[in-house]
């Protein structure tokens, strides 16, 4: 028996996929329904289900935010109206993804598709965090950065953003409130953040272009950029060269 | 055409007046025709200059250079050319005594070719730079216009019509009711001529509309109070003007909090304005707003187009609350 939970901010829309899931009582067994983004994470971290039906739009956080928190990530049916982008990333990286509004039929295609994919889970663990680096330049993402800390979830505008660093297996978001981890890549962050605003400009740092005060030579080939907050911030030789062009200098 | 028949009246003039001063006719009509040859040519280079040509501000200067060099070519020409086509020893003293007043009068001829050439393509290059402004504001009206209403469309229809596929199994009656209401809700979109002022009423309605829907969809979350002073329903405004900033009260209230939410739209008339202020909930913990947002920059786009002014809209944020006001001009 699979464990399945559906997460959609709409009733009625949980409604269809509840009446549809009817046929697959035997094989599927529904334990909750959310609200919203934070019902759903939580969710997910007490049950741990087999297969998340997943709205994209939703408040506070929308469905990939929501995803970025979990830590192993369940397989994956999106259910969406309409949004371009994330389609394209759907159809190279999601179990599968529902048009609002979809029939019976299309249902169940995605129903099988999923039964017959399942018993390699760890590939759609994979193929999850493929998905959420594949949206995350999508222009509906690079307003802000959705971080846990501790059991609660804090959103981050973009602009209280100072710089990023690379730590392990985590990424370090400086502000000026503090630092919170996130369990991405620095690739996935150049990819999400506005490169007019935001510059990699070393191999670890991302930093926001506002927060220059000064840019100092450092040793041979190396810059030190002064943040206002006063962080000293290494600048490779081809981070400087990004920095120019972005700057204009 | 006028300009020659200008020269020909210029030349029959001059003819007489330097036969007047006793000269046989031979004499003063070659006077007259070469003088006004000379000035019709000048006259026309300055006419044509001014075509391709207008003088900013600073360089009146230099017409009135151009009109002094060429008043002084033209009165030279007369002083070398004449004496070849007729030789009279007192013609002589008189051309060389009158070169002076030669030189004035041509000179008052060409600044008045100028001044009246100057103004006349100004106005001509203003009216054609009016025509092109107000063209590219129609042609960018309607492109702002297609592309609010596509905003709007998709989401909206789509999840829309997952509800109806939802109310379909277990309530169709309400189903049915959603359908009526989405019909008429579309055809109000595309009825509308925007231009088209309609009274407070009709607006409403439609609203209720598109509301009643959304309630439909977000359930018991959404909530909403509309109030409006009897003597305001008569009150005109654009039509489809009020549905963005709705919509946008709608899409930050829901997607901002995850409570209930209230958003409220009140109406009144204010001396010779209809106020609407339209209030909704929302989080400045995430929400940075900046400016005023695509669709509410949209509204305001099309008050500035409707009544030339830029001060009809303006928002608030306070305690949790987003306020938009607008006014429009009752005539």
């Amino acid at each position: 028996m699979k464990r399945v939970l559906v997460i959609d901010d709409e009733p009625l829309a949980r409604m269809v996929v509840l009446e549809y899931l009817q046929d697959f009582a035997d094989q599927l067994e529904v334990i909750q329904e959310c609200n919203d983004g934070f019902e759903g994470l939580k969710a997910i971290q007490q049950h741990q289900p087999d297969l998340v039906f997943l709205d994209v739009q939703m408040p506070k956080i929308n469905g990939f935010e929501m995803l970025e928190l979990v830590d192993n990530p369940p397989s994956v049916i999106f259910t969406t109206a309409f949004d371009e982008y994330a389609i394209k990333a759907f159809e190279a990286h999601a179990v599968d993804y529902l048009l609002k509004p979809f029939s019976k039929e299309r249902f169940n295609k995605a129903i099988e598709k999923y039964l017959s994919q399942a018993p390699v889970a760890a590939q759609h663990a994979k193929k999850t965090e493929d998905l959420l680096e594949a949206v995350a330049n999508s222009p509906a993402q690079h307003e802000r950065i959705v971080v846990k800390t501790g059991t609660k979830v804090k959103i981050i505008p973009v602009q209280d953003v100072i710089y990023l660093q690379a730590d392990d297996d985590y990424v370090s978001v400086f502000t000026a409130e503090g630092s919170y981890l996130k369990n991405k890549t620095m690739n996935f962050f150049e990819q999400m953040l506005d490169p007019r605003y935001f510059v990699r400009v070393h191999r670890s740092y991302i930093i926001a272009i506002q927060q220059i005060t000064r840019i100092d030579p450092y040793e041979k080939d190396s810059h030190l950029a002064i943040l206002k907050s006063g962080a000293k911030i290494p600048v490779s030789k081809t981070g400087y060269v990004k920095l120019k062009g972005v700057l204009g200098i | 055409m006028g300009l020659s028949a200008c020269a020909l009246l210029w030349a029959g003039v001059q003819t007489y007046i330097v036969h007047s001063f006793g000269f046989i006719w031979y004499i003063a009509i070659t006077d007259g025709i070469v003088n006004t040859i000379l000035l019709s040519a000048a006259c026309w280079l300055i006419n044509n200059n001014l075509r391709y040509y207008q003088p900013g501000k600073g360089s009146y200067m230099n017409l009135l250079m151009w009109c002094l060099s060429l008043a002084g070519i033209c009165t030279a020409g007369c002083r070398w050319i004449i004496p070849y086509l007729s030789m009279s020893s007192v013609y002589m003293v008189f051309l060389t005594n009158s070169l002076t007043i030669r030189f004035c009068t041509d000179f008052l001829a060409l600044g008045w070719m100028a001044v009246v050439s100057m103004l006349y393509y100004t106005q001509l290059d203003h009216k054609e730079t009016e025509k092109r402004k107000s063209e590219a504001e129609k042609l960018a009206r309607d492109a702002e216009l297609y592309n609010l209403r596509q905003q709007l469309q998709p989401h909206f229809l789509f999840n829309s019509l997952n509800s109806i596929n939802a109310l379909i199994g277990f309530k169709p009656e309400q189903a049915r009711k959603m359908i009526h209401q989405l019909s008429d809700f579309l055809r109000g979109t595309l009825k509308k001529d925007d231009q088209l002022l309609v009274p407070l009423v009709d607006e409403l309605q439609h609203l209720n509309l598109y509301l009643d829907i959304e309630k439909v969809r977000f359930g018991h979350r959404l909530e909403t109070e509309i109030s409006c002073d009897e003597h305001c329903n008569e009150a005109m405004l654009p039509s489809l003007l009020l549905q963005p900033i709705v919509e946008n009260a709608i899409k930050f209230g829901l997607y901002d909090t995850t409570e209930k939410v209230t958003v409220s739209i009140r109406a009144e008339i204010d001396g010779n304005n209809l106020v609407v202020m339209i209030q909704n909930p929302y989080d400045p913990q995430t929400t940075r707003p900046k400016g005023t947002g695509f669709g509410l920059r949209g509204v305001q786009r099309r008050l500035y187009l409707l009544f030339a002014r830029n001060d009809l809209m303006e928002t608030h944020q306070n305690d949790n609350i987003f306020t938009t006001i607008i006014k429009i001009p009752q005539v």
